[in-house]
Parts: structure tokens; C-alpha cells; sequence
């Protein structure tokens, strides 16, 4: 049934149909509604669910291992600095395999306060050992958490996985959404049956026991190497959800590559006018094609490499910056691309913090940048920024010398 | 009191030679029996128990700071999955996991009413990194932390006392706390008893000496855990329904304050002769408190 969404109520709604047993959640913007919809429903009798309004997003992650390991499908939610906040426990679930899910509405971090869209919250996260979702609408945040209980609770990946969004652009946006039959969802992810070691009187076990040197590093590999395996899993999991629902995705979205010599790569929400721009520079004769990323982790080296391997130039837009490095996205991609016959030349792009929208205009600078750095072949390794304002950077320059 | 011969807290366990900690989960586990889900904190006791000496029930070593909440979590999954009832949960925690660090997730699960028992087993002070002061040391005792020097006679506690975490507890009204001690066997079984009984949170502070970090030798644990209470340095008490008071042990003639601290080389300054105001403050701040929980009792 097609119904008006927000990115938050798809995620609430997914959740739902997920039947999960134990959400335990802290409020923070843009995530906050999320919680609200899922107490609501709870509230209604519409879900059979215990749902912990605990008092931080600490407690919140710690919560939900608990259930997680007592048996029971559970879902949170977070953003920014709460999910910073979780930092420490997002280890703790990887490194217990438990298949939490979990729908991260993505803000900047302070300082200076925003609590508008950018990538840098979730990157943060990249080394926690959960599987990463980047998505660019509201039914594809419907669409993938439900792909998210699949591939986390399989056998073969027992892994925790998060669901990222853009704040408001996609969390505080309505959109028309299928919204599936909860038998429908059932075919697609049967009702849960925990299939890991858990909390169970009859077989007791220690969790999170000490592991010394003779055995710690094992236990890391093994971590890595069911991510690793996820591909497999999620590959399998979009085909069956494709035939069940109509709906394909992939480890990354194309958008007109087949003959593309420049081609723009990113995450989320912003790859909607990224498409929307190739095609007005198209109109125009450049050659431009897109590569979205949807699985960040385990990144899709070999998917992105395919698509990549004819283009003159790769331009990152990166929403989000490791300081005093380059873009995070910037730095998997070039690691995709090393093994490349012909390596194409990479700008990295850092577009969009803090909520500043990447419009039309933005891509198609971006797009010229690339070109012209093709055409002149110059420098690889470049951070780009294409949005800042020099007025106030320079503003800040006199501030400062001022002060000083 | 029946009690089983059998043990739930397998031998072979990591602990220092006469742990009162061990003692306590021993005891404690005498009462709730297999049919437990037991968390620790980051400490002492999840060390004992990681390296080779297994609890016989369902055992997590949760982090140092989210003892609450994961057992919140775990309350709550399993009455999702119908499966909560004869299931005693229970969280053992030293007292910086539970006084310091672990202070907000405690404080959160107890507010929103999940059915378990709180044991913080307080042996005052970071002892598993190493004799470290924590929120729950006693004033004037010398820590790596807070050390002895020219300018300095231990934990300094400008407040006076520790924090009071049976009444902080209490505070936020849930059904039974009380301080315990495992010098006094069957009255901390019996509050154990109890407190798995009601319907709520619960929470139970076992004063818990540490031969390591007190300076004591391992074969005085007990004596020196019955010296707190003989002395009225750690009265025993319950509290239920958040307000009524009941003082389990009122000594006759409770022993001088001195006698306690001499059993302890954390204390050794506080006796020398030029400390003896010291030692004097300390006397009348046991004196008033323990007149303070006898009016409590009284009310």
C-alpha cells in the first residue's frame, strides 16, 4: 500500500514490520520521531514490543545488547553526538555478533553545534565492526532495514548493522512509500528465532570474558572475515527482496556509467541530484556517470572498481572530512582503485557539512573541476572545498589577525 | 535459613587470597541459585570470574559503566519472549562501577522500575587497577591516588563522608535496599532473600574488605568486616518502600572507631599521635550518623 512517509515513520514502519521485541531508544534531533512513531505503535497495541526509554544513548546501545543477547530482535535509533556517545558499546555489540539494527539519522558533530546533515557521525563509526546502509530516500530506508535483520541475523554474518540517512532532507521529508503486507515481510525475514548463543538457563555460558594474547587477534579476524562474507549475503538478500518486493539494489547504484568518462561517487541523499545534474551536463556533452555507495561496510572494492575502470576521472564528493587527512569516502575509494590497470585520476570533493545543501550547482562545479582537472591531468590526492564561502573564510582570516 | 551444600561459583577462580568479594557472590548465589543471569561491572569480580573460575548460570561481563542498562535490556527481552518469571537477574558491581562511573545507568534502571538486584560489593576504591580512589573511600584513607605526603593525610573528602548510596538508593523509592556485610552471613542472605522477592528494583551495598588494597591479610577479611559494624563505621540497615527504616545491628557498647582503622595500613597514619584531632572528627561523624539512623528507624 502506498502511503505518505517520512524518512523517520518509513524506519519506525520498518521496524514494525520486523516485529521486533525490544526497542530501547534516547531522543535526539533528527532522530528523534523515530522513537516517538515505535512507542506510539506500542503504545496502540499495532506492535507487541517492550520499548526501554532509557536515559542516555549509552544506555541505549547497552540495552539493546542486553535484549539482543537475551533472545530477542531489537531495534534503536540515533544521530551525532549521541551516536558518538555509543561509540564504546557499538564494539561491545559487533564483538558479541549480535544482530542489532539500527537507523542513524545523519547530523554533524560539534564543535561548533549543528544539527543539520552531514556523513561525519556515522564514518566516525566505520571501525566499530558494523555493517554501514547509506540511503538515498525514504523507501529505501523502509526498503533496507528490513534488508538489515536479513543479512545481520544470517548464520554466516551475525553481525550488527546500521541504517544511515540524511537528517531532515531525508528524515524530515514525506514521500509516497509501498509500504509491504506484514505477510509479504514475513516471506522475506520469517519471525525471529535467536540462532547465537544467549542468556539461556538450561545451557548457561560467560559472555565477554577475557581473551589474552594467545587468542584476541583470532577473534578480530573472525569479525573481519564475516564482513567480508556479507557481500555474498547481502547480494543474496537484494535478489530475494527483489522478487518478493520489485524493488533491486545493489552494493552500489549506477546512474548512466556505461560510456561515462568522468564519474561522481558518494552516499545518500545528495546522489538524488547528483542524477538529476548529469543529466543537464549531459545535455550539454560531458560525458558524467554516478556510483552511489549503498554498502559502506564491507565496502564494495570490487563492484566500485568495475564501474570505475574506464573513467578518466573520479571526483569523491565527501560529506564529511578526516582532518588533517582527506574525505573518508576518498580514501576507500582510492583503495578500490589500486589495483587498476590504468588508475584514474581522484579528486576529493568535500561538499555539503553541516547541513549546507548540495544543490544542482554544486555537482556541476564539481563535475567542470573534474574535467578540467582531467583535461589538464593534474594532481591526484586533492581535497577540494567546493562549497566553502571565501567571503567568510576570509572574514575569519581578518577576525583572527585582528585578535592575535 | 535452609541452604544448598551446592556451589555456584565454580572453584579455580582468579581471586585474591580471602576476597570478600568472592565470599559475597558465593553467598549471594546460595540464594538465588541456578535459575540466575548474573552481570558484572568492569572490576575485580569479572576478572575472578573470566579467567578460569565460571559461574553455573548465564554470566556477561557488561562494560565499566552500563551494568544497568544491559540488565534493563535483558529485563525487558525477556518478558518480550515470555520469559521472565523464575528468573533472578543480578548485577554484582564493585563500588567505582557502581558509585562512579556506572552512577547514571544504575540511577535510569532503577527509575524506570526493571526487576533486579543490585549487589554493589564496595571494597572503597579502584582495587583491580591498583588501589585507586573511588567515590566510595573513606575519608583519610591513603590510595595510590591519594596519597600520604607533607601536604597531604589520604582521601581528603572535603564533604566529610562517602556517598551514601543506600539512601541515594532509597531516594528514588524502589521497593528494598539495605547495606550488608560478610561478616554477618544470614542477615545479608536474608536480605538477598528478600530483595529477590520484590517486585522491583533492588538494591543491596555489601561492604566488602580488600587485603590488597586495606592492608590486611587475607586470613583477617571476616574479622575485619565484623570490626565495621562493631565499631558502627558500617551499621547494618534495610530500608523498604524507599522510607522505613530498620537498623539490623545496634551494638551495646560499640567498639572505638580506632580499633577498626588499626586493623588497616590504609589507615596507619591516621594514629599517629599529631592526627589525633583526626582521628577525634572521625569518632563523632560515626557517632552522629549512627544516631542520625536510629531516629530514621524511629520516625
Amino acid at each position: 500500500m502506498r502511503q505518505y512517509l517520512s524518512g523517520t515513520k518509513a524506519a519506525a514502519e520498518a521496524a514494525k514490520l520486523a516485529e521486533v521485541n525490544v526497542v530501547a531508544a534516547y531522543p535526539i534531533t533528527p532522530q528523534t520521531s523515530i522513537v516517538e512513531y515505535l512507542a506510539s505503535f506500542v503504545a496502540n497495541g499495532e506492535l507487541q514490543a517492550q520499548m526501554i526509554p532509557v536515559e542516555s544513548e549509552h544506555s541505549a546501545m547497552s540495552a539493546t545488547y542486553g535484549a539482543s543477547l537475551a533472545g530477542a530482535r531489537t531495534f534503536t535509533a540515533s544521530s551525532s553526538q549521541g551516536l558518538c556517545l555509543m561509540h564504546e558499546v557499538l564494539f561491545m555489540a559487533s564483538g558479541l555478533r549480535l544482530p542489532i539494527v539500527m537507523a542513524v539519522a545523519n547530523r554533524s558533530l560539534a564543535s561548533p553545534v549543528s544539527i543539520f546533515a552531514d556523513h561525519q557521525d556515522s564514518l566516525a563509526q566505520r571501525d566499530t565492526g558494523w555493517l554501514q546502509f547509506y540511503v538515498e530516500n525514504c523507501q529505501e530506508v523502509l526498503d533496507t532495514i528490513l534488508l538489515a535483520f536479513r543479512v545481520a541475523e544470517d548464520q554466516r554474518v551475525l553481525l550488527p548493522v546500521m541504517v544511515c540517512f540524511d537528517g531532515f532532507y531525508v528524515s524530515h521529508i514525506s514521500e509516497p512509500v509501498d509500504v509491504p503486507t506484514s505477510e509479504q515481510v514475513k516471506s522475506f525475514l520469517p519471525a525471529f528465532r535467536a540462532n547465537y548463543p544467549t542468556l539461556d538457563l538450561t545451557s548457561p555460558k560467560m559472555f565477554n570474558v577475557m581473551a589474552f594474547p594467545d587468542s584476541f587477534e583470532e577473534f578480530q579476524r573472525d569479525k573481519h572475515e564475516s564482513m567480508r562474507k556479507a557481500t555474498k549475503v547481502i547480494k543474496e538478500a537484494m535478489d530475494h527482496f527483489a522478487q518478493i518486493f520489485g524493488r533491486n539494489y545493489g552494493m552500489i547504484e549506477t546512474y548512466r556509467t556505461e560510456d561515462a568518462e568522468l564519474v561522481l561517487v558518494g552516499l545518500g541523499s545528495m546522489m538524488g541530484t547528483v542524477k538529476a545534474s548529469i543529466d543537464i551536463l549531459r545535455s550539454e556533452g560531458l560525458k558524467v556517470g554516478m556510483a552511489k555507495i549503498k554498502a559502506f561496510r564491507p565496502f564494495p572494492f570490487a563492484e566500485l572498481a568495475e564501474v570505475l575502470q574506464n573513467a578518466k576521472a573520479v571526483g569523491v564528493l565527501d560529506r564529511d572530512i578526516s582532518f588533517g587527512s582527506t574525505g573518508i569516502v576518498y580514501q576507500e575509494v582510492l583503495a578500490s582503485l589500486k589495483h587498476l590497470e590504468h588508475e584514474p585520476l581522484v579528486l576529493d570533493l568535500i561538499a555539503g557539512l553541516g547541513g549546507r545543501d548540495i544543490t544542482v550547482d554544486t555537482v556541476v562545479k564539481s563535475a567542470r573541476l573534474l574535467q578540467e582537472a582531467s583535461e589538464a591531468g593534474y594532481g591526484k590526492d586533492r581535497v577540494i572545498w567546493v562549497d566553502a564561502n571565501q567571503d567568510l573564510l576570509d572574514i575569519w582570516k581578518v577576525g583572527a589577525a585582528h585578535v592575535g | 535459613m535452609d541452604l544448598p551444600e551446592e556451589e555456584f561459583v565454580a572453584h579455580g577462580r582468579g581471586g585474591c587470597p580471602g576476597c570478600a568479594a568472592v565470599i559475597g557472590a558465593r553467598m549471594a548465589t546460595k540464594i538465588s541459585g541456578k535459575k540466575t543471569i548474573m552481570i558484572n561491572s568492569t572490576g575485580c569480580m569479572c576478572v575472578n570470574y573470566g579467567y578460569n573460575g565460571a559461574p553455573l548460570f548465564p554470566y556477561v561481563h557488561s562494560l565499566f559503566e552500563n551494568a544497568g542498562s544491559v540488565i534493563s535490556g535483558i529485563d525487558a527481552a525477556l518478558k518480550a519472549l515470555g520469559r521472565r518469571e523464575d528468573v533472578n537477574l543480578i548485577v554484582y558491581a564493585g563500588d567505582g562501577g557502581t558509585v562512579d562511573i556506572g552512577f547514571q545507568a544504575l540511577s535510569g534502571a532503577v527509575d524506570r522500575g526493571h526487576r533486579f538486584l543490585y549487589i554493589c560489593y564496595d571494597n572503597e576504591g579502584y582495587m583491580n587497577t591498583g588501589v585507586q580512589r573511588s567515590g566510595a573511600t573513606p575519608y583519610g584513607a591513603s590510595t595510590t591516588t591519594t596519597p600520604v605526603g607533607a601536604k597531604a593525610k589520604g582521601e581528603p573528602r572535603p564533604l566529610g563522608r562517602k556517598k551514601d548510596m543506600v539512601r541515594v538508593m532509597a531516594a528514588h523509592g524502589i521497593p528494598y535496599t539495605a547495606t550488608a556485610s560478610i561478616a554477618y552471613p544470614l542477615d545479608y542472605m536474608r536480605k538477598v532473600q528478600t530483595a529477590l522477592q520484590v517486585d522491583g528494583p533492588s538494591y543491596i551495598h555489601l561492604l566488602s574488605p580488600c587485603s590488597p588494597g586495606w592492608g590486611i591479610e587475607p586470613k583477617d577479611t571476616v574479622t575485619v568486616a565484623r570490626l565495621a559494624v562493631q565499631t558502627n563505621f558500617a551499621p547494618l540497615y534495610e530500608i523498604t518502600g524507599g522510607a522505613a527504616f530498620k537498623v539490623n545491628i545496634k551494638p551495646q557498647k560499640p567498639k572505638p572507631v580506632r580499633e577498626y582503622l588499626a586493623t588497616q595500613k590504609r589507615f596507619r597514619h591516621l594514629l599517629a599521635k599529631e592526627n589525633e584531632s583526626e582521628l577525634e572528627l572521625i569518632q563523632q561523624a560515626v557517632d552522629a550518623r549512627f544516631k542520625y539512623l536510629l531516629s530514621c528507624e524511629n520516625s
